[in-house]
């Protein structure tokens, strides 16, 4: 269906709802057993942060995320399809089934890569920016993390780089409070994030993750900067709604925290801006939530029907096509215990 | 033939191959302005400019993080790390990013990037600068491994380095670097991952490379004199390995040594000495000789690190019990 009204905040509403969905249908694979894995760490109540930062991205900019990434990678335009086949294991899945949830990628949309090393993806950006300066692409490449990943070094040597050499990259803290179980106050004196990004000589701003169009705006300068030579840095302050992953039912806080954190929903914030605003009915919203609902569903059939990767692909892309492939251990035990004795 | 050292060889290396491939970038601690720390760089800065001879802050995690970004859009780095034992700092970024990200993208994208460090003794650089970690990488699937031994191959094994689709870990020795020789780097190089046979002899097959192969040459030579004949292997290139070579050589001999910088256990030497003992069992008329590193950090003092790893003297000694 389309929206009646053509407004940018209907679009960043969809793109919220989609991954909203998604996530919960990411879940349901996981009940259901189909999902490769309990590696699933699911971003709802922080999809201002992926719609908002991708609404700014021009095709031919680039970005890392992290292992809570499915929302950023939706919000950039991938196929929902091919996305829960990957976090299903299978060959259809955009990495064939090798990379799963945590290590999904896709090179035609700017996607260097998830990563399932807390700021493991990080310096990557300084690379792309680089070669962005260098080859003169005009392309600003975005590392997404978590707040997790402010109390990493390699974070901290990235910035500096970046300022140091004028890169066009930002840097995108979704800060969902928690590190796991560790809550953000217990990991860190110092909860400012803006002004440790000021004190390499970037651009930095921290913005409520509430409302996506004041995540977009932010998102919007720092970008535009970034492609003029001054990197930045972005905190998102959202919410973690449910547990670090699957398993994880966070114990570790009180159910009154949890109910007043998850009012924080930009999914609903955003829908009802759109109804208060006029510019959008109720209706037309439930019409575009069911719609969205169907499509996510269709992802698990998808998922449930494709195949599963043929054994023998195991030893494909090790390394590059027609380069020296790793011989199986198997072949190898064969080959010596078949010798011919002399 | 002129004379070339080790080290100009490698710069030359870098300096042709940079000429050729504009997409070649050199990233790291000092190798712009000063040079590199041990001169490979010298000077290039003055011919391919700053932005090609990238200075860097001592961020050894984000050199290599970088390399890998740039790696996979479009440019070819040469990320140098200044000393291999600084490979602790930077693992994740090589060991779970560049070597990983072929696989688990589905093949989508390589990491076209060179890790150009340096390791081994002799130079009474201590514990933490003198190491050789080959085992490391050749541990992890995804990097290639490469580590010359000649003037020649120092220069052809860089230059064929840094036409690689996937991430290769280039170690030179630093006792090497002031070694001269007399090349024509216009001869033909051999082939990427194949081993050469340095000197061919009829009674044990001593495998080896890097600095170790001219301790085993000298060594061959002074078991030549006492009637002893070896076949010195330098297998170049670690990942990928020739097997075959090894493999006819021992099958033809019936002896064989692997001679290592690194320490034995779990070591380079160790992985080599299974695969022969597992692969040409039935032609091996003694057990494999392990002669590596000791199981110990490596001492400043010059008599304590001489003593730790491999020499000559201790090669031909360990070949003339094996022949008794």
């Amino acid at each position: 269906m389309t929206l009646t009204a053509n407004s940018h905040l209907a679009e960043l509403y969809r793109t919220m709802r989609r991954i909203r969905t998604f996530e919960e249908r990411v879940g349901e694979l996981f009940v259901r057993g189909q999902s490769a894995g309990s590696m699933l760490h699911l971003s709802i109540g922080e999809e201002s942060s992926a719609a908002g930062v991708c609404a700014e991205m021009k095709p031919q900019d680039s970005f890392t995320t992290h292992h809570r990434g499915h929302g950023i990678f939706l919000a950039r335009g991938a196929d929902p399809k091919r996305m829960m086949a990957e976090i299903g294991g299978k060959e259809s899945g955009y990495c064939h089934g090798k990379g799963g949830s945590m290590h999904i990628a896709d090179m035609a949309l700017g996607h260097l890569g998830a990563n399932a090393i807390v700021g493991g993806g990080i310096p990557a950006v300084v690379g792309a920016g680089l070669s962005s300066k260098y080859l003169k692409q005009d392309s600003v490449s975005v590392a997404f993390f978590g707040d997790g990943a402010m109390q990493q070094g390699i974070l901290y040597e990235s910035m500096n780089m970046a300022a140091l050499w004028g890169l066009p990259v930002l840097f995108v803290c979704i800060n969902n409070q928690y590190g796991m179980g560790t809550r953000i106050d217990q990991a860190t004196r110092n909860t400012a994030f803006d002004q440790r990004a000021r004190a390499f000589g970037l651009n930095g701003v921290v913005v409520n993750g509430l409302d996506v169009e004041e995540v977009r705006d932010a998102a919007r300068w720092l970008i535009d900067e970034a492609r003029a030579g001054k990197p930045g840095f972005l905190s998102v302050e959202v919410y973690r709604f449910f547990g670090h992953a699957r398993m994880d039912k966070s114990p570790y806080r009180a159910e009154a925290e949890e109910t007043e954190g998850r009012k924080k929903d930009p999914v609903l914030f955003a829908r009802a801006k759109l109804i208060e605003s006029g510019l959008e009915s109720e209706a037309a919203l439930d019409a575009l939530d069911r719609e969205i609902a169907a499509e996510m569903d269709a992802t698990i059939d998808f998922t449930v029907e494709s195949q599963a990767p043929a054994l023998s692909s195991m030893f494909r892309d090790v390394y590059a096509v027609g380069e020296p492939e790793p011989e199986s251990v198997r072949a190898r035990i064969d080959r010596v215990l078949a010798r011919e004795i002399v | 033939m002129p004379a070339m050292t080790y080290r100009d060889a490698l710069r030359q290396a870098l300096d042709d191959a940079m000429t050729e491939d504009k997409t070649i970038v050199v990233i790291g601690e000092e190798v712009g302005r000063y040079g590199g720390a041990y001169g490979v760089t010298k000077d290039l800065i003055k011919v391919h400019g700053p932005e090609r001879l990238i200075d860097t802050p001592i961020s050894e995690p984000a050199i290599i993080g970088t390399a890998v970004g740039a790696a996979m859009t479009g440019l070819r780095p040469v990320a140098e790390l200044m000393y291999i034992d600084f490979l602790g700092m930077t693992m994740d970024q090589l060991a779970n990013q560049a070597a990983k990200i072929r696989y688990m993208f589905g093949g989508q994208i390589g990491v076209p990037m060179v890790l150009r460090t340096q390791g081994g003794t002799g130079r009474s650089a201590g514990a933490q600068h003198s190491q050789s970690l080959e085992a490391w990488i050749m541990h992890t699937p995804g990097l290639r491994l490469a580590m010359p031994a000649t003037v020649a191959d120092a220069y052809h094994l860089l230059r064929q380095s840094l036409t690689k689709p996937d991430p290769v870990v280039f170690i030179e020795h630093k006792a090497l670097y002031t070694r001269k020789e007399e090349v024509d780097l216009s001869d033909d190089p051999l082939p990427w991952g194949k081993a050469a046979v340095r000197r061919q002899g009829d009674d044990l097959v001593i495998v080896t490379y890097s600095r170790q192969v001219i301790y085993a040459l000298e060594a061959a030579e002074a078991l030549a004199k006492k009637g002893i004949e070896a076949t010195v292997i330098d297998l170049r290139t670690l990942n990928p390995l020739d097997f075959e070579t090894i493999r006819t050589h021992v099958e033809r001999v019936g002896k064989a040594m692997v001679v290592s910088e690194g320490v034995m256990t779990s070591g380079v030497a160790a992985e080599l000495c299974a695969r022969i003992s597992e692969e040409c069992f039935d032609f091996l008329e003694q057990p494999v000789i392990r002669v590596a590193g000791e199981d110990i950090p490596i001492s400043v003092s010059q008599e304590l690190e001489a003593g730790s790893v491999p020499s000559a003297r201790i090669i031909a000694e360990v070949a003339e019990r094996l022949m008794a």
